[in-house]
């Protein structure tokens, strides 16, 4: 990067911002280290900490490291046992960086689409790029498969295009990026809409072309976004287990499936333990890594409503081609569930090979009888209620949990700089183990279904952190600086301050805790007692026994499912706290 | 601080609320898997004429439930454990923890279920796995179905075999299981022939059923997947005709047996007996077929018309004693993978 381009850049964002302040960047973020925080701040970071720490402490490092301690053994620290490691670890980081990849290829594209540009549908279109964030992993095959497959929508309207989606590296990849291009369009795009546009005018009137403006200007700018954005996916496609274990088919081993195989099927807990030890580890250099890289760069942002309609060629081009292929990629495989879920595919077998397709409601209304007469019955309307409980507590959970973390990390101390990575680790640690660790750890008490936010929230808490962190800091301390000089206390700085910067940022943080909540993450770390189902266990049940009724059923609760994210995700964005205004 | 107290006064209470509730009708605590169901009314029936209370904890495959079994045995989660089979049986003997229990119902269960001679673990079910066919693919492509083992590696029927991982379901143990037993340590040579002939393998049944068996409603490419003899009752078109059937030729199928156990350290022997007795009785037994598409191991037990007419039990089930399978399990999956997956 040229500095002096770099220098005179931030020169024209402080001439242009309201204080003229002329520090360069670095200066900003030294100079707001040593005077603009306040004492008080230091000395409250103990508080800070307190929560998140003490819920930490509790529901992740306690249990892990009861379930390490009996089970890790160095005997197992044999040259077989080490090479199997070694490969399984060589593929583990090769598809996750690449898998990261791509999804980088088509996140920041639809994160500028998302934050830049006003069109029609879009508010549906953002939100249904949440929507396999939280779909169980045999919907999301299914629904490839309705579309790819030999008897797929593709092959009946362009004969021999089928091609199998399961059991390649291929599937893989693409099941990853269709997962985790959510989480840059949340990220990267919540923070490019806070970045004034006037920024790049200035730039462009300086005679820089469109160019050298995203990488001169912007993309520094969003640096930290994007480091934030991509070490969660990262980390994600790095502990991947049900997208390899069902979509990559048995050839392929991760870390996390390897720790499954050998702590459930072969019961081989030590070697499960190694292999614990080894993903921790890894996901320990990786946020460390990251939190060396992130406090090298920090922003001040101001909000700004930047929303522009495509005009130039170019940008109608862009707008309309990236649409198309977000369509493409996100809604058609989508869109065959809810068709799976009205329309009978059954085959009358008294004439050969003759396909009767109908229109049927039947799989919906099946869904509000107990034929069976089950003990284990899921009313649809109740496994919504669940399921929308659970994901509210957890959003709640997981910010009054965040917030002071992330309040902490935005202006680090040297404490904070070592507590950082541990924030992430509960996404880097095998859910295998850890639920192993639960129950050897709080036994009976797993069965409270009021612990169920709680461990969702353990997954949903680095992400929340990661969202609002960069946003935090990129909250100019003058601001707040002036708001306390006229005697204003902590809270109304909160309110009239960080608040409306934060408001993006936050509602980005509460979409995700409400995703990974639907899609019941954690699930395996507790012990279920089904008196209060979720829609995904529903699914699952439905999806354990033949017959063409459950698999229609399964997919009238996965369309539920996704209406309900659907739904959820446009009221999230919708949401507009007293107070916040329209900066 | 006033929310920090409050946070912590919701953790008081909620631990407090887990603690088990003392008063009231005797509670029976039963680990099973994520596939164990069974019917409203027979719950209620045993818990009307014992003044108890029936709690199902499920946590996982059968696989998970038994380790979480095993890792808890000093402070058992449960009073009894549903849903052991027949290929981690010696496993579960080997952890002691399960304590014997002779029902007076065993009189009436015929022997080759009752594996465990101290009974310890004592049969409930029963389902064969056997390889399922889209019978509308083989009318119309004028192809004869398989009969064994030996026909799946000819070349008229490559690539139409999906199965599920030894390593990772315990369907696709069984099916290779049913492989062991058939071809004895040359088993990895059938499956070398099998590879080539381009079996497909997939993690669990579940993705072979639904996404890949071509008679299913996921409408995927092979017509024979690795499932159980129950299945085609459950794929049943409005004609009256089942869409798919069992090939049920000599050792092509393995048969699971899925068992009880009181847990060690129990509080409620008394009642984990008559809930075991319950289990081997009519009303239990009749009503688990079309609850989770097994056969009941009680002979007395009427079969529902779906099961009848469209489930079908293969004569010559293939067989291994759950002793050998124990001890080479793991170097099986191992060879398994190595010949199949490498």
């Amino acid at each position: 990067m040229d500095p002096g381009v770099d220098g005179s850049c931030v020169e024209v964002e402080m001439e242009t911002g309201k204080q003229g302040n002329k520090e360069t960047r670095r200066q900003g973020i030294l100079g707001s280290l040593s005077t603009y925080i306040p004492v008080s701040l230091y000395t409250s970071r103990t508080l800070l900490w307190l929560l998140p720490i003490s819920y930490l402490a509790i529901l992740f490092f306690f249990p892990l490291s009861k379930i390490l301690s009996l089970t890790f053994n160095l005997e197992t620290l044999t040259t077989e046992n080490l090479r199997t490691t070694y490969h399984v670890l060589r593929f583990t980081v090769y598809q996750a960086a690449l898998s990261t990849l791509l999804t980088l290829i088509l996140g920041l594209p639809s994160a500028v689409l998302f934050a830049r540009y006003d069109f029609r549908g879009k508010p549906i279109l953002r939100a249904l790029t949440a929507v396999p964030f939280m779909l169980p992993t045999v919907i999301v095959a299914a629904a490839f498969n309705a579309l790819l497959g030999s008897q797929g929508l593709l092959n009946s309207i362009f004969p021999l295009t089928s091609f199998p989606f399961t059991g390649t590296l291929f599937a893989i990849l693409v099941a990853h990026v269709f997962y985790n291009t959510t989480i840059i369009i949340r990220i990267v795009g919540a923070a490019l809409s806070n970045l004034d546009p006037k920024l790049e005018h200035a730039a462009r009137s300086l005679g820089a072309d469109s160019f050298r403006v995203w990488w001169n200007v912007t993309l520094p700018l969003l640096r930290p976004f994007i480091l934030a954005a991509t070490l969660l996916v990262f980390l994600f496609d790095f502990t991947s287990f049900g997208v390899v274990l069902l979509l990559g088919g048995s050839q392929f081993s991760t870390l996390e499936v390897e720790i499954y195989f050998q702590a459930v099927r072969q019961l081989n807990l030590p070697l499960a333990a190694l292999l614990a030890v080894i993903q921790l580890v890894c996901t320990l250099t990786v946020s460390m890594i990251y939190s060396r890289l992130v406090s090298r760069t920090a922003m001040q942002l101001t909000p700004r409503s930047s929303l522009i309609k495509p005009k130039t060629l170019k940008q109608k081009f862009f707008v309309t081609a990236l649409c198309l292929l977000l369509t493409a990629f996100f809604a058609l495989p989508l869109s065959s569930l809810p068709i799976r879920s009205l329309f009978r595919l059954e085959a009358d077998r008294g004439q050969r090979g003759d396909v009767r397709y109908g229109f049927t409601t039947d799989y919906y209304t099946e869904l509000f009888v107990n034929r069976r007469d089950s003990v284990f019955y899921v009313p649809p309307i109740q496994a919504a209620v669940n399921s929308l409980s659970y994901a509210s507590a957890t959003v709640i959970l997981s910010l009054i949990f965040g917030f002071p973390a992330a309040f902490a990390l935005a202006k680090p101390t040297r404490l904070d700089k070592i507590l950082d990575p541990l924030i992430m680790l509960p996404l880097g640690s095998s859910t295998v183990m850890l639920g192993l660790g639960f129950i050897i750890t709080y036994g009976k008490w797993l069965t409270s279904p009021l612990l169920v936010p709680f461990a969702h929230t353990l997954i949903a808490l680095p992400f929340v952190i990661r969202a609002l962190q960069p946003a935090i800091a990129a909250i100019p301390e003058r601001l707040r600086q002036a708001a306390s000089s006229l005697d204003a206390s902590p809270f109304e700085v909160w309110k009239n301050i960080d608040f409306p910067i934060l408001r993006r940022a936050t509602l980005a943080a509460a979409a995700f805790a409400f995703t990974i909540s639907l899609g019941e993450f954690g699930a395996t770390l507790l012990i279920s007692r089904p008196e209060y189902p979720t829609i995904p266990v529903a699914i699952e049940r439905f999806l354990s026994q033949p017959g063409g009724l459950n698999y229609g059923q399964a997919m009238a609760m996965a369309s539920i499912l996704m209406a309900v994210t659907v739904i959820s995700i446009l009221l999230i964005e919708k949401f507009r706290l007293p107070n916040a205004g329209e900066l | 601080m006033k929310h920090i107290t409050l946070l912590f006064s919701y953790f008081l209470f909620l631990f407090s609320a887990c603690s088990p509730a003392p008063a009231g009708p005797q509670t029976l605590t039963i680990l099973t898997h994520d596939s164990f169901a069974v019917s409203e009314e027979v719950v209620r029936s045993f818990e009307g004429a014992n003044n108890a209370k029936i709690v199902f904890l499920q946590s996982g495959d059968a696989g998970a439930v038994l380790n979480k079994a095993i890792l808890t045995r000093d402070a058992p989660l449960a009073d009894l454990l549903f849903g052991v089979d027949n290929t981690f049986l010696s496993r579960a003997l080997e952890a002691a923890i399960f304590e014997s229990y002779a029902s007076a119902e065993l009189k009436n269960i015929p022997e080759e279920f009752k594996l465990d001679t101290a009974n310890r673990a004592l049969p409930v079910d029963y389902g064969d796995v056997c390889i399922n066919y889209d019978k509308k693919y083989f009318a119309e492509n004028n192809l004869l179905v398989p009969q064994s083992l030996d026909d799946l590696t000819k070349p008229e029927y490559a690539g139409l075999l999906v199965m599920e991982n030894p390593a990772t379901s315990s369907t696709g143990l069984a099916f290779m299981l049913a492989t062991v037993a058939r071809f004895g340590d040359a088993f990895t040579d059938y499956w070398r022939a099998l590879k080539e002939n381009g079996v497909v393998v997939v993690d669990g049944w579940e993705t072979a059923y639904f996404t890949n068996f071509s008679a299913s409603s996921g409408r995927g490419s092979q017509p024979l997947v690795v499932s159980y003899a129950s299945s085609p009752s459950a794929e049943v078109s409005p004609s009256g005709e089942s869409l798919t059937a069992s090939i049920l030729g000599p050792d092509t199928c393995f048969r699971q047996i899925e068992f009880v156990g009181i847990l060690k350290g129990t509080q409620h022997r008394a009642l984990a007996e008559k809930f075991i007795d319950f289990m081997l009785g009519k009303q239990f037994q009749e009503d688990m077929p079309l609850q989770m598409f097994v056969y009941p191991v009680n002979p007395s037990a009427a079969l529902p018309d779906a099961f009848t007419h469209y489930a079908q039990t293969p004569s010559q089930p293939a067989n291994l004693s759950p002793d050998e399978i124990a001890a080479n399990r793991d170097e099986w999956i191992r060879a398994w993978t190595e010949v199949v997956l490498k």
